[in-house]
């Protein structure tokens, strides 16, 4: 499906997805509480289909933190990033594990290493690092002396 | 995560124990945990535990420039490097928009087909030592050394490459390169044939993982499941025939599809890609094109502002890179998406029920490679 079709699609439904100029896929920016509606939706509509969730990761937009969640529909072949801007101070999201049930790791991950809450996750526990780890490594404004060498 | 526990314990009024198997076991294949609660000899939950070998990569590449950061993916899929770095490649081609030379090309996806080769050819051997066969691995040894002597000769080095660079290839080929190429053609073929005498047509190797793990398509697709695994249950995304790079529009070769799901189906698809990688190499090394092996680019590379990602086929599944830039000439964040993290989250739901010498056997079906999912 073309890019201005699936903007369309997606738009009419939610007005409040503004889509992003330029990039090699359809850029989305969605309001963090209208996304777990949206996501079932995106997955569940025949048009769609996004029924692969291939990257799910965040970005330190210093001072925001900036959901990023990258999906492609098998049958159809489209590709569409969907972001989510998100409070530095009480980052909050919902989970889409229950969506796409890959998420559930790569929530985890997002969780130890940008201290994103997911809510309704299954079972939020840091994955990669140890359990008495404090601070959010991938966060910009993370200073360790002891584990990390500047180079 | 890695915790200090008892290697064994009981939960009180039940028959359920838990038992910790790694990080430093032989069957994980490197460096992984596995907590599993057991009821006797069947798998009530299995709980990966990572970390173990985590290095940080994506903090430490932010501090990289875009020529250095490649170097550390041959690290992370220790067994496909070079795939690894021709992503990396690709994506920081995408921002820069160069013509890559078509000469460079043909290297790329001959040295990628000849890592995939040597990739599968490590997995089958590991695979038959996972359920009791000792021979299979000095077999594949055997042949996988003939790529990696290839290998050293033109990238020096064996394991990590580090050969594909934004623009094109670091050097030109050696002179030897394409005899040696064709006489490990001309050998590995009848090698195959002798890896299915010996191991496929095994009654005792067929029963230890026919309906053993299987993995229906939809939880396949929902588990974000790539790559060979994701094949097996019929799943088609085999990203050189859906979001084609390189020359493999041009190339005649088919994915490799199966609906049967279980750990043989797994093993039928690798076997079925070894000979598919064949014969994409045949097509390739007799017409080589003469020319540049590189691009010209700049000695200080900027990407300009904007995000890019770069999705690639590894023997592994999807591997992708995905890049977000600021316009300075270091990366302002990398995520590295590895086809090993999301294959491994599949595990738990594929075992449960099964009984604990199956495990072995689902864990080396799905070809897991420790240091490309703790990254």
């Amino acid at each position: 499906m073309e890019r201005e079709e699936l903007q369309q699609i997606i738009t009419n439904k939610f007005p409040e997805a503004l889509a992003a100029e330029g990039g090699q896929w359809l850029n989305l920016q969605v309001p963090a509480n209208l996304w777990p509606e949206m996501a079932l939706w995106l997955r569940d509509e025949p048009s769609l289909a996004c029924n692969y969730l291939f990257c799910l990761t965040c970005i330190d937009r210093n001072p925001d933190l900036e959901m990023v969640y990258h999906l492609r529909s098998l049958q159809h072949g489209h590709n569409l990033v969907v972001k989510s801007v998100l409070n530095r101070e009480n980052p909050i999201i919902t989970s889409v594990s229950n969506i796409w049930r890959t998420a559930e790791f790569h929530e985890r991950e997002v969780y130890e290493m940008f201290g994103v809450a997911f809510t309704n996750h299954p079972d939020l526990r840091k994955l990669i690092l140890p359990d008495d780890w404090e601070g959010f490594p991938l966060r910009k404004d993370y200073e360790d002396p002891i584990n990390m060498i500047k180079l | 995560m890695y915790r200090e526990t008892e290697v064994i314990q009981t939960i009180p009024g039940t028959d359920e124990m838990v038992l910790n198997i790694g990080p430093q076991h032989p069957a994980t294949h490197g460096v992984l945990h596995l907590v599993i609660t057991l009821n006797g000899e069947i798998i009530k939950k299995v709980e990966p535990h990572l970390g173990y070998i985590h290095r940080s990569i994506e903090k430490m590449c932010e501090s990289l420039s875009y020529r250095q950061f490649i170097y550390s993916t041959s690290r992370m899929d220790y067994l496909s490097s070079h795939i690894n770095n021709h992503a990396c490649a690709l994506c920081v081609e995408q921002g820069l928009e160069v013509e890559i030379p078509r000469r460079a090309q043909y290297i790329r996806v001959i040295m990628d087909e000849l890592t995939r080769i040597a990739s599968h050819c490590l997995w089958w051997g590991a695979m038959a030592m996972d359920v009791g066969a000792l021979t299979p691995f000095f077999l594949a040894f055997r042949e996988r050394e003939m790529i990696n002597d290839i290998m050293e000769e033109t990238c020096g080095a064996r394991l990590t490459m580090n050969y594909m660079v934004p623009g094109g290839v670091m050097f030109d080929l050696h002179p030897n390169f394409v005899g040696r190429v064709k006489h490990f053609i001309a050998h590995f073929k009848s090698k195959i044939d002798e890896y299915d005498e010996l191991v496929t047509g095994n009654i005792i190797f067929q029963n230890r993982l026919k309906n053993i793990g299987v993995l229906r398509p939809e939880d396949a697709i929902s588990y974000g499941c790539s790559g060979p695994t994701a094949r097996a249950s019929g799943v088609s995304c085999d990203l050189r025939k859906h979001m084609p790079y390189e020359i493999y529009p041009e190339l005649q070769f088919e994915e490799v599809l199966d609906n049967g799901g279980d750990s043989f189906a797994r093993y039928l698809v690798r076997l079925t890609e070894l000979r598919q990688s064949m014969h994409i190499l045949e097509q390739l090394i007799d017409d080589i094109p003469e020319g540049d092996f590189q691009a010209k680019t700049k000695a200080v590379l900027k990407l300009p502002k904007g995000e890019y990602y770069q999705p690639i086929e590894t023997a592994r599944g999807e591997f992708g890179v995905y890049i977000v830039s600021d316009g300075s000439t270091t990366p302002y964040r990398i995520k590295f998406r590895s086809p090993g993290f999301s294959n491994l989250s599949v595990l738990d739901h594929i075992s449960r029920g099964q009984k604990i010498g199956d495990l072995v056997a689902i864990m080396g079906s799905l070809d897991l490679v420790i240091p490309d999912i703790d990254r």
